[in-house]
């Protein structure tokens, strides 16, 4: 075991003289954690209403007034016809139209009814459908408006009402920032952890020391170990700042316990350090490694649910998440920073990780051969 | 001129003949349009809710079964408890639940007015407010069928038409996303590797003693991958039609005219790179923090460019693969002819100029 | 008195699909002895030595190093040779010293003996100042030197050298060569290839391989005297004319 002393003070020495590695690897993911969260904001806000009002009375400037000032939607066109609020939303000016029909107040009044149109931009499906969901309650809130102010309403409501209550648990301030963050550490520090280790042992073949190594005593063992371990602990240190960063800067602070945080990355981090060493005894060149590395990572970032949810994936892609280590951390990151999960509640990830880790290191601990 | 087109051929070869690379690059496109093209939505289905029933009649259970039965959501458990709710949400389980107090049906029959509480899991607000709102209206449909005969006065109806995606499809927003991220992260990434590979290797330095000049080496070392990159073009349009059912209501000619325009300007971007990057690794995870991540975060497929500060909502402006995500989309599927992508693509061809105009400078004397 | 045999190879064969690198190779390298091991780019001398240091498997055939079998007692051969590359194998990002501790260190010298052998290193190549300078900003003909000291930092029984003068001077090959005179003085066998016929003529016996099968094997003197040859140049020459391989 003296030889892995002498590996890792190796790898080490090598690790910190690399001036663009620091770079990669500690700035880079820093500047992410800043914007990325700036930028991850799925919330429904400032959605660009159109107005086509035919009816120009005192009721359809209220009913326009009332939606306006919901803070839901900014009125960004105001057009004659329904034509031309269409081109709006072509050029992508607004994002929903109203259409209010001439003789609106006086339907209402002589018919008892009056019906207004709506034309949604549904190519966003989230957004499309909340922006219809709440025009359409502003517009019954402003139905109720009307009723009460033309006729008095008996105390005891005639009609059957069930009242929903909603209470939004985890996150209350409804913050996007706080469920991006976890996901957005977690993608940093797995790119850090396999592509960057697959990387190094590659660039190790072909610069040839890696013969040297082969024709050496080193055990197949202690020479995995040699590369496991800095990029172990590499991993753990950006996971820390990211983590530091993110209560300072973001005032995220887990609701469950850091150390399960902490357990819960290094298994982790086997794992998929194990998949980067895995893809590096297949490589035979830089450029292959980098290749492989960076289709695999960016599918198992894309598919960890870390920005489309899990759950609207069709049956088979769910399926492909089970076999995807990231999704189980951002799962993991999410529940215990959100939800204060404890260890017990993981404890089924855990499994699943634990057993990653040994599929890939085993695997790369038996592909990899010092005689060829 | 002649060569010019000896040194593309030799460039070819290199890519031919490493055939590992030009299967992944061929294959990984396909790929990734199916996977990302089917899996990543955000539409809302098959929820995994509970349901802590505490009146267990029939007002009660016909609201669950409807909430059931419905494609947003997939009943995980019934409850007996807050506390069993709780332990559930902090297990991941699901994201909703729907409590019914006791005397339910009771209390809507005789005093007309009945609560039902919703909890949502708001870790993922969109879906939070999503699944309340199915829920309710769900709720709310069932509150109108036992009001049937009684109709309010006074009723504004609205009738809500979804224009370009009736049924809300995610394809529609994500797929031409897919298509701006995989053409710009093979072209670039491909060439950027390419040419500091030679670098490295020091075959640039007999390259440049030849009698060809840089700028046209480096247009011929991107040659081939701009063919590559055609094949992949089409093999994505291809995927997007067919199995993601993503309609082209445009111009085909103009998809494609389009399609080749941002390849360029990702090539000429990956060309950039080359000359900033001393070595393979630093080419591509320079190319992976400055076009994989500001692509998926600024082109707009992912997150909503308008939700951003203003100064990322400026960055956002320099992100070749924000103004293709609009092309495609205005072509794709809002159907628009030139006369509404005009601009983009203007922006995207002044932005090739820029891009290929300041590698050729720095090529000249990044050579020392 | 018998000299004992450091490396003994038995119709040593390796294969690759229907190509035959190396084709029943048949020799002996006694204790000491400075061998040589030439032929043409592509003759199979690489091929052969990989085989020998356990980096590469063999199809068939017997061979043992420093007496163990290749097939079977590969980790106890590793232990006792040394091995310099081609491309020379050193950590470029490491400093002199860096390099010569951590090859001491894996082949389990002691902390104190890595630290002798550091000081007479550096005395012996004079890269005294040059001990805390990055390899990479050596010359060639100072990472060659540095290169082979280092393969037999752990004094083992047999070196191997694999075309370890490729493109520096002759004077520095000169210099290099007495390096290898000094260690084959303490009596550690040198196996080396090279496709330089000067070479052949430092080395004690020379094998010729051509075409993947050994078409001599003998002294220098012996061979251009059978082959009436004024120098290796020339014996490699008549011998090389009827190959049929070359890269």
């Amino acid at each position: 075991m003296r030889a892995l002393k002498f590996l890792l003070q190796k790898e080490l020495r090598q690790i910190s003289r690399d001036k663009a590695v620091f770079r990669i690897l500690f700035i880079m993911p820093m500047i992410q954690l800043l914007i990325l969260p700036l930028a991850a904001d799925y919330e429904i806000k400032n959605i660009n209403l159109g107005v086509v009002d035919h009816d120009h009375t005192e009721y359809s400037r209220k009913l326009i007034n009332k939606i306006t000032s919901s803070g839901y939607f900014r009125l960004k066109d105001y057009s004659a016809s329904f034509q031309q609020g269409l081109h709006a939303i072509e050029l992508d000016k607004t994002d929903l139209i109203l259409e209010i029909p001439s003789q609106f107040e006086r339907s209402l009044v002589k018919e008892n009814q009056s019906t207004l149109f709506v034309a949604v931009n549904a190519i966003n499906g989230v957004k499309a459908g909340l922006g219809g969901a709440y025009i359409q309650g502003i517009i019954q809130d402003y139905n109720q408006d009307v009723r009460m102010q033309w006729i008095q309403y008996p105390r005891f409501n005639p009609q059957p009402t069930i009242e929903v209550t909603s209470s939004d648990w985890y996150n209350p301030n409804m913050n996007y920032r706080v469920f991006m963050v976890p996901g957005i550490l977690v993608m940093l520090v797995t790119m850090i952890g396999s592509s960057f280790a697959a990387n190094n042992i590659v660039r190790e073949k072909e610069m040839g020391t890696i013969e040297q190594i082969n024709v050496s005593p080193i055990k197949k063992t202690q020479f995995i170990l040699g590369k496991l371990i800095p990029f172990w602990m590499l991993a753990l240190t950006v996971l820390t700042m990211g983590l530091i960063i993110a209560r300072l800067v973001y005032g995220i602070v887990p609701l469950g316990h850091y150390i399960t945080i902490y357990i819960f990355a290094s298994i982790y981090l086997l794992a998929i350090l194990g998949l980067g060493l895995l893809m590096s005894t297949y490589a035979q060149t830089q450029q292959q490694s980098m290749l492989v590395s960076f289709f695999v990572t960016m599918i198992f970032n894309l598919l960890s649910g870390l920005y489309t949810p899990i759950e609207s994936m069709p049956a088979w892609a769910q399926m492909i998440t089970r076999f995807n280590p990231v999704s189980y951390f951002i799962e993991v990151m999410r529940m215990v920073m959100l939800k204060g999960s404890g260890l017990s509640d993981i404890k089924y990830q855990i499994f699943a990780l634990l057993g990653f880790a040994i599929f890939f290191n085993g695997w790369a601990i038996l592909n990899y051969r010092k005689r060829s | 001129m002649k060569q010019f087109f000896i040194f593309v051929k030799k460039e070819w070869l290199h890519i031919w003949r490493d055939k590992r690379t030009l299967f992944i690059l061929i294959w990984m496109p396909i790929v990734q349009i199916l996977l990302y093209g089917f899996a990543l939505t955000n539409e809302v289905k098959n929820s995994k809710i509970a349901i802590f029933d505490e009146a267990k009649d029939e007002a009660s259970t016909t609201i669950s079964q409807e909430i059931s039965a419905s494609r947003y959501f997939s009943l995980l458990k019934n409850v007996d408890s807050y506390k069993e709710i709780e332990a559930t949400f902090r297990q991941g389980k699901i994201r909703l639940a729907v409590v019914f107090p006791r005397g339910f049906r009771n209390d809507l029959l005789h005093t007309n007015h009945a609560q039902i509480q919703l909890i949502a899991d708001a870790s993922d607000p969109n879906t939070a407010n999503m699944l309340t709102n199915y829920a309710t209206s769900i709720i709310n449909d069932y509150q109108q069928s036992i009001n049937q005969n009684e109709k309010l006065p006074y009723t504004i109806k609205t009738q809500v038409r979804m224009l370009y995606n009736p049924e809300l499809k995610g394809a529609y927003n994500f797929v031409p996303g897919v298509m701006a991220l995989v053409l710009m992260l093979v072209c670039a990434m491909m060439t950027s590797i390419s040419i500091v590979r030679e670098k490295e290797m020091g075959t640039m330095e007999v390259i440049l003693v030849s009698p060809l000049k840089p700028f046209r080496i480096i247009i011929a070392k991107t040659i081939p991958y701009l063919l590559v990159s055609m094949l992949n073009i089409a093999s994505i349009l291809l995927l997007s039609v067919y199995a993601l059912d993503v309609p082209i209501r445009g111009n085909f000619g103009l998809l494609i005219g389009e399609s080749i325009l941002f390849t360029i300007t990702s090539l000429s971007l990956g060309i950039l790179i080359s000359n900033t990057a001393k070595t393979q690794q630093t080419a591509q995870f320079t190319s992976l923090m400055s076009l994989f991540l500001p692509t998926l975060l600024f082109s707009g497929f992912l997150f909503p460019i308008e939700n951003m500060p203003i100064a990322l909502q400026v960055i956002s402006n320099i992100v070749p693969a924000k103004w293709y995500y609009i092309i495609v989309k205005d072509v794709m599927i809002k159907g628009l002819g030139f006369g509404a992508v005009w601009k983009e693509t203007m922006i995207l061809i002044v932005m090739t100029l820029a891009l290929l105009g300041i590698s050729i400078r720095n090529f000249k004397i990044r050579l020392a | 008195m018998q000299k004992e045999k450091v490396i003994t190879a038995n119709e040593l064969t390796k294969r690759f699909g229907t190509f035959t690198a190396v084709d029943k190779i048949t020799f002996e390298v006694d204790k000491g002895e400075i061998f040589g091991f030439l032929g043409a780019n592509g003759a199979g001398k690489t091929t052969a030595m990989r085989m020998l240091c356990g980096l590469s498997l063999p199809t068939s055939g017997l061979a043992t190093v420093a007496g163990y079998d290749v097939y079977k007692q590969n980790e106890l051969i590793k232990k006792n040779i040394g091995y310099m590359s081609q491309k020379f194998s050193l950590y470029e990002d490491l400093t002199v010293r860096e390099n010569i501790q951590f090859y001491g260190g894996i082949y389990g010298l002691t902390d104190e003996r890595i630290k002798e052998k550091t000081d007479l290193l550096l005395k012996q190549l004079q890269l005294e100042e040059a001990g805390k300078k990055l390899v990479r900003a050596l010359p060639l003909g100072w990472k060659q030197k540095l290169a082979f000291s280092i393969a037999i930092v752990h004094d083992p029984a047999i070196v191997f050298l694999d075309e370890p003068t490729g493109g520096v001077d002759p004077i520095t090959r000169r210099e290099f060569w007495s390096l290898i005179y000094e260690a084959s003085e303490r009596g550690i066998t040198i196996f080396v290839t090279t496709h330089y016929m000067d070479e052949a003529e430092y080395c004690d016996r020379v094998s010729i391989m051509v075409d993947g099968r050994i078409d001599a094997l003998d002294s220098p003197a012996n061979l251009m005297r059978d082959y009436a040859a004024n120098s290796m140049d020339e014996v490699f020459l008549h011998l090389a004319r009827k190959a049929v391989r070359s890269e």
